[in-house]
């Protein structure tokens, strides 16, 4: 079963694509452009749609997803967390 | 093979300025909002007849009057309309629309109620309404090329799920369509940002990136200047970002899927305005799903792809709209919405190449004449697009 999906390698974030993901879970995440298969492991839930971190990243850094900036990181956040409008805000607007 | 190639048909009504439409319905159009109770009052006497209502109309003027004409016409001329009964409160304005939508050369008469009422006013249109109806039930459907077939798309309520399987999914079908010569729409100016340059280097000609900046940067300084915050929960909307979508860059780039691949923007369209040939068309517009589709609507087409995560329920009164959805979730709470589940692409079991043409294969049935979910569910969402207040 494939619980997450990430467009390219270089994105720093993965979405979740089933209900019920469970923070410890050991899980398996599918590289739409590459058709490669990761494993990651969730440190929190995350309800399906929702983001999970790839890697640790910093206040200020940029968030990479459709190998594409899409905004910047505001609170530090961990590899496995759940990535959204708490610690991640557009640079437009 | 896709299900479609250049010797693909379909079964569609072919309307006298040479345009195909899928539908045929006869509408009941008021010119303005004084004359919602008498248009519904005939399509409820003429069963089968379909009142458009709508809330303007009135001390309009400039670019917003001139697009507010441009829709109402663009409605009537659609080709998915046999004729149309326009009603309006006094015979200027009424006359205004109705010689619009004439230049289609379909059967159109117009009614003013000053100086008649309602009571006068709803039996005299009925009367025409009436022998509309009846003559729009002797055409036939007939055979038609898949180039003439136009097909508009915009998404609603997406999530993270339509950015990676429903809004490439329509991409998919776009890529093949474009290759048969078809005619095809998105927009939602707005929602490109963080994603304009990706569209601007599809454009075909450095003019048409040019124009498409032009639009792109104009809605920008809109939005700069009535502003109050980051316009997270309005853009994203809040629904957006309950499904997981967290910024307008993410969003835009899920959005800009629906264009797929290969396809080139080969022109630009002001709202509402008539594409000039065949290609993929980019029209500057809201966001709003309602508002976008009334202006494809508008503009001359016949289908309507939709994309939804968290499950948009919109139809239009004479527009078919497919929806497609990619989250399990969605798909399983709100079945009856969707037309195409194209769940399968996030788990592997379907290739892209398959879910675009299980759209396509929809698409033909529809463009048959099988309804769509929001047709059988009784959705005809009709919002005006407005520039600013009225005098």
């Amino acid at each position: 079963m494939i619980h997450f999906v990430l467009h390219e390698a270089k994105d720093t974030v993965a979405v979740a694509v089933v209900e019920g993901i469970k923070a410890g879970a050991e899980l398996t995440a599918w590289i739409m452009d590459d058709d490669k298969q990761i494993s990651i492991r969730a440190l929190q839930d995350i309800p399906i749609g929702h983001k999970i971190a790839l890697k640790d990243m910093a206040v200020g850094e940029t968030i990479y997803k459709y190998g594409t900036d899409i905004g910047k990181v505001v609170a530090p956040i961990k590899a496995g967390e759940h990535a959204h409008v708490h610690n991640i805000k557009t640079k437009r607007w | 093979m896709s299900v479609i190639s250049n010797a693909t048909t379909f079964w569609g009504y072919r309307r006298k300025n040479g345009r195909v439409g899928v539908r045929n319905h006869v509408i009941i159009l008021p010119v303005d909002d004084l004359s919602n109770a008498a248009a519904e009052a005939v399509a409820h006497n003429i069963k089968g007849t379909l009142a458009i209502p709508h809330p303007y109309g009135r001390l309009q003027f400039g670019a917003d009057l001139a697009l507010h004409f441009r829709t109402l016409i663009g409605t009537g001329c659609n080709p998915n309309v046999a004729a149309v009964v326009v009603i309006g409160i006094e015979d200027g304005w009424t006359k205004r629309v109705v010689d619009g939508i004439a230049a289609s050369n379909k059967p159109v008469v117009g009614f003013g109620i000053e100086g008649h009422g309602d009571h006068e006013t709803i039996m005299r249109a009925s009367k025409a309404a009436r022998e509309f109806l009846q003559d729009a039930s002797e055409i036939h459907r007939e055979e038609c090329k898949i180039s003439e077939l136009w097909i508009s798309t915009k998404c609603g309520e997406s999530d993270t799920t339509s950015g990676c399987g429903a809004n490439p999914t329509v991409g998919n079908a776009f890529d093949k369509l474009y290759e048969v010569g078809s005619t095809l729409v998105f927009g939602e100016t707005s929602e490109i940002t963080g994603g304009e340059k990706v569209v601007a280097a599809r454009c075909r000609t450095p003019k048409v990136a040019e124009d498409f900046m032009a639009m792109f940067n104009r809605y920008q300084d809109m939005i700069n200047r009535h502003k109050t915050d980051d316009l997270s929960e309005s853009q994203p909307t809040k629904g957006n970002i309950a499904g997981g979508l967290t910024t307008i860059e993410e969003k835009a780039m899920g959005n800009i899927q629906k264009i797929g691949k290969k396809c080139l923007v080969d022109g630009v369209l002001d709202k509402a305005e008539v594409p000039t040939g065949p290609g993929l068309w980019f029209m500057d517009s809201s966001s709003a799903a309602a508002e976008m589709v009334t202006l494809c609507a508008a503009s001359g087409f016949a289908v309507h792809f939709f994309p939804t995560g968290q499950g948009n329920v919109i139809g239009n009164p004479i527009l078919p709209v497919i929806k497609i959805c990619a989250n399990p979730r969605t798909v399983r709470t709100m079945s009856e919405h969707i037309d195409v589940d194209s769940t399968g692409l996030l788990q592997r079991d379907m290739v892209l190449d398959q879910v675009g043409d299980k759209l396509l294969e929809v698409m033909l049935r529809t463009a048959n004449g099988r309804l769509t979910a929001a047709e059988a569910l009784g959705h005809r969402e009709f919002v005006l697009t407005r520039l600013y207040e009225s005098a």
